[in-house]
């Protein structure tokens, strides 16, 4: 067990965990923060999808030691910034969520899609969403709120 | 619909004691969806004694509507749409209503709690409406009352109750409380459907808002204090037996509290484990990798995919019981012109929810147990709680929370023994997780199937005879009911009711004995049976020299349900106009659990033979809508669960396990491969279907029909994709 001092959703935690204890459970089980989800643990679904440094990382792989001392976002402060609040409207707007599990990471990396490309094309989220499975099946949905967010048109 | 004369039997309504202040209606809601069980629950009902009700509508004095009812929130939208079937009659907002926790005591539920078959709204449709229409009815004449005037001069509107002539206004909070001391009428009247404001338009869904921020609550999610964190290492072979365990490394590792061994629980269908418990699940599932286990593999641990398909096909030289026999399909062949023949095979499934199965159980020190559990089925889950425990089912509370994904695989309940003994074990509140591996590995899984097709033409290519012998395991021999007749209705679901009018027609069926546990998954039988039978139809029609969807039309020409489907989804799918070089059209058509499907899927090959879906066009009959956006949703849900299976599903078995393990190995559709999905809904006033499975069965068969269009190669069996390779590079293009 060592301390590791990490910043998330701009407040300051130490916590006491072994090092290669993943990012993922030192946010659910040792901070209580669950809107981030576990689904994989290989960094095959990205359900967990977090920010690390503005960059979407999978919180299930990345150990504490390498997200120590960076900025952390969450699902839990998506609504505090302007692309989030956004996006999370789109989300409303289009219904996209069913069963909802996924849609934290998927909102997540939306966001992140959306900070480096405002205007993303179809291939654009492609590319940036193809990393988190939707079990529901809210692809579609998705695809035309991340539209919508950007004013990209809405496709539905 | 007969809802006119149902709902007007007497007495199935009454005002309900309850602690809560204002107006509370309470009825019964029937187990089974058949018109008999219907009407015996009405008539129980209406002996006074015998009245249990099983839902509730609670009006607040602060004007709150409270709905209760047995139905788990899987992503079906039901929590909207039961409260729509309210708040429509009751003449509230939508806003308004919500639905209550979920009850805790199934036992003292009068009837099997749990969320399956594509039956929730089905079931409810008419006594949701029944139950908001008395309550109005109830608050119109508690303001008559009040008012000292008629109760016709009075009418309701988005929660108040208005005195026409003169505009006083009443909110239903304060009139909750009179209208509670009034007597429960029985012929309030249902609105007319053209009247309805909510039923049938799009509303938004009531749980949205909390699926963007994280602050859904899923099992997973649950938090108790003191709690502590579970991995649980099962038999890698099914029905393994523990030999030994070295847990000394394990022991010693931070956190961790405690390794307990479980034993399978029958009544759960839970294998033999070893189970390591810390105060961390990242501790918990560290430990467990260091856990030395040496299993005893019993007598299924030389099996495998081959000798399993081997063993179906060797049962299926011998013809099986029959399931559906019209005409005299074998003289019919004798007799015929032309012959066609072929063989079809399903591979097994896992549902693979996005949320991995988890569950979280403390039984306290005062005798009484809590289950804290993202689960579709309450009732087996408070059994199975009470067995484990050894507590009375009474004392067992069942907790319901957000589902993240069901498709029939919570409607198990491993999770939920393993989790109360685990806290057994401990005496402290236990939350068991599993890892992807665990999921895929230790599901319950959707059969494999054999299925050896005939059909025979007379001499102007008309098909004269179908014959289908399927053979696989039986769901519910496999769940410890065999069926008694030898027919296991989910095995042949899709296939004894094929639609078709051809005069001789012959399903047989064989049930193999197989280890490998089973359970529902989404739509069932229909899941593998419309894609052999749709798929085997297009040979048919192949053979017969005629168009696929025209073949269909012909022979469905007194099936008005599926040709109106069928014609709309075709028509919309421009289907027979032209289409880019190396893109093709494919059809199908599936009645599955009260509701008519057909869909047209748009594909091409890439060099490799891996299919692109573009485009899907799907038309669906389910007779009166609630929410036209929700059944949207579920078609493009189940279309992407059914090209999920169709590409990529397969769950083989290589020494008794199972050899896939996470979605590297058991893919998934994604973002870059989702195809456009444009829906259809044909208004209709028949009979209520489902819509939460019926859109999965014909997405197989119309992509594939599309493949065999483009390579005059039928494909024969599932997944498209068979560990990563395609099949259509093996059939030849």
């Amino acid at each position: 067990m060592s301390a590791f001092t990490l910043t998330v959703n701009g407040r300051r935690h130490t916590v006491d965990v072994a090092p290669d204890t993943p990012l993922l459970w030192v946010l659910r089980d040792t901070l209580n923060m669950t809107g981030t989800k576990f689904g994989c643990g290989m960094a095959l679904c990205g359900a967990c999808t977090v920010h690390l440094d503005g960059t979407p990382i999978r919180s299930c792989s990345t150990p504490i030691s390498a997200a120590a001392g960076k900025p952390i976002t969450t699902v839990e402060a998506l609504a505090s910034h302007d692309i989030g609040q956004r996006l999370q409207e789109a989300w409303v707007a289009e219904e996209v969520p069913q069963c909802g599990y996924c849609q934290s990471g998927q909102l997540m990396s939306a966001a992140a899609l959306l900070a480096k490309n405002p205007k993303p094309t179809d291939d654009d989220i492609d590319a940036a969403m193809s990393g988190n499975v939707c079990r529901c099946g809210t692809y579609q949905r998705i695809r035309a709120a991340i539209h919508r967010a950007a004013g990209t048109g809405g496709v539905k | 619909m007969s809802s006119d004369t149902r709902v007007s039997r007497r007495d199935f309504l009454r005002t309900g004691v309850t602690s809560a202040a204002g107006l509370t209606i309470a009825f019964y809601l029937p187990s089974r969806l058949t018109d008999a069980a219907f009407a015996q629950s009405l008539d129980r009902a209406t002996d006074a004694a015998a009245f249990a009700p099983n839902g509730w509508v609670h009006i607040g004095t602060d004007g709150l509507v409270t709905i209760t009812v047995d139905k788990s929130e899987m992503g079906q939208g039901v929590w909207t749409s039961l409260p729509m079937l309210v708040a429509e009659e009751l003449e509230v907002d939508l806003k308004s209503v919500r639905v209550g926790p979920t009850p805790e005591n199934p036992e003292g539920w009068t009837r099997r709690m749990g969320t399956g078959g594509s039956s929730s709204v089905r079931s409810s449709y008419d006594l949701l409406r029944k139950a908001g229409a008395t309550a109005r009815m109830m608050l119109v004449s508690a303001a008559a009352q009040q008012w000292g005037v008629d109760a016709s001069d009075c009418r309701a509107e988005s929660g108040a109750v208005i005195h026409t002539r003169t505009g006083r206004k009443l909110t239903y909070g304060q009139l909750a409380s009179r209208a509670a001391t009034l007597p429960v009428p029985t012929d309030a009247p249902l609105k007319d459907p053209k009247d309805f404001r909510l039923l049938g338009h799009r509303v938004p869904r009531t749980d949205t808002p909390h699926k963007v921020n994280g602050t859904a609550q899923f099992g997973i999610d649950v938090r108790v204090p003191g709690m502590l964190y579970a991995s649980v290492e099962r038999s890698p072979v099914f029905g393994g037996t523990i030999k030994r365990v070295d847990d000394a490394r394990a022991k010693a590792m931070p956190g961790v509290k405690h390794i307990v061994r479980l034993d399978p629980v029958k009544s759960a269908r839970s294998e033999a484990a070893v189970a390591v418990v810390a105060e961390s699940y990242w501790q918990a599932l560290t430990a467990r990798r260091a856990l030395v286990v040496e299993w005893d593999e019993g007598a299924n641990a030389s099996l495998d995919s081959a000798g399993i398909s081997a063993s179906l096909a060797s049962l299926a030289q011998k013809p099986g019981v029959q399931a559906r026999k019209e005409g005299d399909a074998t003289s019919a062949m004798a007799g015929a012109a032309k012959m066609i023949d072929a063989v079809y095979e399903v591979p097994y499934l896992a549902h693979a929810t996005m949320e991995p199965m988890n569950c979280t159980a403390y039984v306290r020190p005062d005798g009484s147990c809590d289950v804290w559990a993202p689960t579709q089925g309450q009732s087996g889950t408070q059994r199975v709680a009470a067995e484990v425990s050894g507590l009375p089912v009474e004392k067992v509370r069942v907790h319901t929370t957000y589902l993240g994904g069901g498709f029939g695989r919570r409607s198990e309940t491993d999770f939920v023994a393993e989790a109360v003994a685990l806290s057994k074990a401990m005496g402290a509140p236990v939350q068991m997780i599993d890892t992807r591996e665990d999921d895929i590995r230790h599901d319950f899984y959707r059969p494999t199937t054999y299925n050896r097709f005939g059909a025979a033409f007379d001499a102007s290519g008309t098909p004269v005879a179908w014959t289908h012998r399927i053979v696989g395991p039986s769901i519910s021999t496999s769940k410890g009911f065999p069926p008694r007749n030898g027919i296991d209705g989910s095995l042949i679901e899709g296939a004894a009711n094929v639609p078709y009018e051809i005069p001789n027609i012959l399903v047989e069926q064989t049930i193999a004995d197989l280890p490998i546990p089973l359970g529902y998954w989404r739509s069932v039988g229909s899941s593998h049976n419309a894609f052999v039978t749709e798929c085997f139809f297009d040979e048919v029609a192949r053979a017969a020299g005629k168009d696929p969807y025209e073949l269909r039309r012909a022979l469905l020409a007194n099936h008005p349900r599926h040709l109106g489907v069928l014609n709309l989804a075709a028509e919309k799918a421009g289907w027979g106009t032209p289409l880019p070089t190396g893109r093709a059209r494919g059809i199908a058509v599936a009645e599955a659990f009260g509701s008519f499907v057909a869909e047209v899927a748009e594909v091409s090959l890439d060099a490799s033979g891996k299919p692109r879906v573009h485009r899907v066009v799907c038309a669906v009959d389910c007779g009166p809508t609630v929410n036209p956006d929700t059944i949207e949703a579920q078609m493009q849900s189940g279309i992407v669960y059914g090209l999920t299976a169709a590409l990529y599903g397969d769950i083989t078995i290589d020494r008794g396990r199972v050899r896939q393990g996470n979605f590297d190995s058991y893919p998934m559709l994604r973002m870059n491969e989702m195809p456009v999905v444009e829906v259809y809904i044909v208004p209709s006033t028949e009979k209520q279907g489902g819509i939460g499975e019926p859109g999965t069965p014909p997405i197989a068969p119309a992509v594939c029909n599309a493949i065999y269009t483009l390579t005059g190669k039928p494909i024969r069996s599932l997944p498209i994709m068979r560990a990563g390779k395609s099949r259509i590079a093996e059939v030849g293009q």
